[in-house]
């Protein structure tokens, strides 16, 4: 069955969510990755603002392909998240809820995600052209200078993700492939 | 002798890596198709089917299949009787690296940099491979890059006592390893013998050969399949959410190598294997 999820990610949507879940999202989200997060833990630990309110934050871990005449954005698939992992639990205590990208997590980016209520969610890799479908606005907020990797406020509908890590910590990289060498699908 | 203006290799090299970007080959669409048939798992068979969809669109409507549109990879084989007028051939590739990622709108993801970073702003340099061959004809090959799964990608210097079944070992290690990660189904290409170097670039170079094609040697031939079988049996499946669908290709390059070594170098792939080829 698919849930379909409007954001903002309250913790009380987050805890219905659990890993495994198709879903479809819609409403505001962030995209940054390695500089913009770097950046923003930069900016936090000056004691300074974010270019946007992380409460009940959704980022997207993305950097599209530029966008061509016509396009709202260009292809926009999840990058790995792994790389963000140093910066993950930081944005959660300030707030940030949802995480979009692929790949696995660090022990230490789950147990923030337990503590704050935190979910992963995951996006198909490589598969940038069907996502940017369900991109409707895209506007620069700030870091321009970083080119694909600048901070943008995006507008998804149905963005088809699916709960990879739960607000429990449940993990289906782990739950997936057990079930399936298990012959339990 | 025959001359060629170098304006041609800029050119050839920008629509390649346009090409490249849009159009996944043949032989990975089909090696896709077969891998979804062949899944049971619900949440397997949805997350290729997406993968379809995906690269269906990007060819109709000619945007990239992967907003990780790479590092320009270029692979020439120059005929040893081309003379190139014009200018100077790296800079003409760059400038056609340059024009492409520009003018196809993909995204400049190289930095000039590896430890103080900085993007280039327009994807240049290419990784640049030459080798010279018979006659008078240039054949150029893009292979765009992406980096998830390059990152996952290892090398290893083992001792040739470590035989057949520390290689075999070490590709299944490197593959369950890279999980989820380099977005699976993967390609794995394999490189054994030569120097550190050329083991890497045999791996590369692996990742070109089209997939469901074999190596010529049987005993290799033999092992590719083995290997794919082995790799599937991890159970990583679509995008690590499990099935069977680890890898839908794993090539095995190799070449002769010193009495004290065995390299053995594994670059892995996503399902957005990418490349293009023209001869001029």
């Amino acid at each position: 069955m698919t849930k379909k999820i409007t954001l903002p990610l309250t913790e009380e949507k987050a805890k219905t969510l659990h890993a495994g879940d198709s879903v479809l999202l819609t409403g505001t989200i962030y995209t940054s990755r390695d500089a913009g997060h770097k950046r923003m833990c930069e900016a936090l630990a000056r004691g300074e603002e974010l270019p946007f309110d992380p409460t009940d934050a959704t980022i997207y871990y993305v950097g599209p392909t530029p966008a061509a005449p016509g396009q709202i954005i260009g292809s926009a698939g999840p990058t790995t998240s792994g790389r963000m992992d140093a910066y993950a639990p930081t944005m959660m205590s300030v707030g940030a809820r949802g995480m979009i990208g692929k790949g696995a997590r660090l022990p230490e980016v789950i147990d923030a995600m337990k503590k704050y209520s935190g979910v992963y969610f995951g996006a198909i890799g490589g598969a940038g052209a069907l996502l940017a479908k369900c991109i409707k606005k895209c506007e620069l907020i700030a870091f321009e200078d970083l080119g694909a990797e600048a901070l943008r406020k995006l507008y998804v509908e149905d963005m088809p993700l699916t709960v990879i890590i739960d607000s429990e910590g449940n993990n289906l990289y782990e739950t997936g492939r057990k079930n399936y060498l298990e012959g339990k699908e | 002798m025959r001359e060629i203006d170098v304006k041609n290799i800029t050119e050839t090299v920008a629509k390649l890596c346009i090409n490249a970007n849009r159009h996944l080959p043949q032989d990975v669409r089909c090696a896709i198709k077969t891998c979804r048939e062949c899944e049971d798992g619900k949440i397997a068979q949805g997350v290729l089917d997406n993968i379809i969809e995906n690269f269906e669109i990007a060819d109709k409507e000619c945007v990239p299949i992967c907003q990780d549109t790479g590092m320009a990879c270029v692979f020439l084989e120059i005929g040893q009787d081309v003379h190139f007028t014009g200018g100077n051939l790296q800079d003409a590739i760059n400038e056609g690296v340059r024009k492409g990622y520009t003018e196809g709108y993909l995204r400049k993801s190289v930095v000039k940099d590896p430890v103080r970073r900085g993007n280039t702003g327009d994807n240049t340099p290419a990784m640049i491979y030459t080798e010279i061959v018979d006659g008078e004809k240039v054949k150029i090959t893009v292979a765009p890059k992406g980096f998830g799964s390059e990152n996952m990608s290892a090398i290893r210097m083992f001792k040739p006592s470590a035989g057949l079944q520390g290689i075999k070992d070490f590709i299944v290690e490197t593959v369950e390893n890279a999980g989820p990660n380099p977005c699976p189904p993967m390609v794995v290409g394999v490189g054994i013998g030569g120097t550190f170097d050329k083991a890497a670039l045999l791996a590369k170079k692996a990742l070109l050969r089209p997939l469901g094609s074999h190596n010529k040697d049987e005993f290799y031939a033999s092992l590719e399949s083995e290997m794919l079988e082995k790799v599937n049996a991890l159970g990583i499946g679509p995008q690590g959410f499990g099935g069977k669908t680890t890898a839908i290709g794993l090539n095995i390059e190799t070449m002769a190598t010193h009495i004290a070594g065995m390299p053995c170098a594994i670059n892995i792939n996503c399902h957005v294997t990418r490349h293009e080829t023209e001869e001029i």
